[in-house]
């Protein structure tokens, strides 16, 4: 486990909101030095606490207005192999998310499309026809927060 | 309105975020000029929101990720705007979403083993308001989740 002190989770949260400033703005902003600075980041970074970066979209501006989050549960547990099905299920492409649980249901998928009707047609043709689905339950996103976490 | 140029950049730098701008300008096959020209327009016109560093939570210790449904009280017109106000002040909770459906929320939470969520689900969460029911998901794993768009 990596141990952050409050510089480093003060730096993490800029990064957070943007990772692209370079360590001279970064540093001006919490007063470090641009060296210091680069090293904390570089050691954010190596140690893997950073594990990437995640563009942030305006999804309905790119015309996909509607995410709908499905929960499945698999119809047919032992004959179906669940990699088959994961490897299906990764493919698709309007597939953004796919989670393995524990709970009412086996996996939760995350799904984009452009409209209720787009929707649909994903829905039949793309996800009720892989191998061994069995009930499906849909909620459609309507807002998302996301946290700063427990660095503040 | 986006033209190719704009899908075909944006597609690449959904793909990996972290490229500089001239690798960028080079994968997508315009130049860096273009390039910055165009993600310049993104930015201002609110296409691109950000570029966000991602977290790994087991790296700091935390281990545990609970998904909870949550299904308020519709009756009370406050319900949903006084929970959320109140989920936000559990540092634990990474993400909150609301639903159409069956399901009205869902917490993210993180816990550093299984009595550290206990305890936050005991002393943070059944303590928020206008909750009638609320379910348990335990992540396993996460087999894709790049959460890209398919442009």
């Amino acid at each position: 486990m990596i141990e952050l002190d409050e510089t480093d989770r003060l730096i993490l949260r800029e990064l957070v909101e943007d990772a692209t400033q370079s360590a001279s703005a970064l540093g001006r902003k919490l007063g470090l030095s641009q060296p210091a600075t680069w090293r904390r980041v570089r050691r954010l970074y190596d140690t893997g606490v950073i594990k990437g970066q995640r563009l942030d979209l305006d999804r309905e501006r790119l015309g996909f207005g509607v995410s709908v989050f499905l929960g499945v549960k698999l119809a047919t547990k032992g004959r179906v192999s669940l990699e088959d099905f994961e490897r299906a299920v990764s493919a698709i492409p309007e597939v953004q998310s796919v989670e393995h649980i524990l709970g009412v249901f086996d996996y939760r998928l995350r799904v984009v499309a452009r409209d209720i009707s787009d929707f649909e047609r994903v829905l039949r043709r793309r996800i009720m026809t892989l191998p061994g689905v069995g009930d499906v339950e849909a909620n459609v996103l309507l807002s998302e927060e996301r946290r700063p976490g427990p660095i503040g | 309105m986006l033209d190719d140029t704009d899908r075909r950049i944006l597609r690449h730098y959904q793909h990996d975020p972290a490229l500089g701008l001239t690798d960028l300008a080079d994968a997508a096959g315009v130049t860096a000029n273009t390039c910055a020209r165009r993600l310049e327009r993104l930015r201002t016109g609110g296409v691109i929101l950000g570029n966000r560093a991602v977290i790994d939570w087991a790296r700091l210790g935390y281990e545990v990720e609970v998904s909870l449904r949550a299904q308020l009280d519709k009756t009370n017109p406050r319900a949903f705007d006084e929970f959320t106000a109140a989920a936000r002040e559990v540092p634990e909770v990474i993400e909150i979403q609301t639903f159409l459906g069956r399901v009205d929320l869902r917490l993210y939470v993180i816990a550093r083993d299984m009595a550290h969520y206990q305890h936050i689900y005991r002393s943070a969460i059944l303590t928020l308001p206008h909750i009638t029911e609320i379910e348990a998901l335990m992540h396993m794993a996460r087999i894709k989740s790049d959460e890209g768009l398919p442009l």
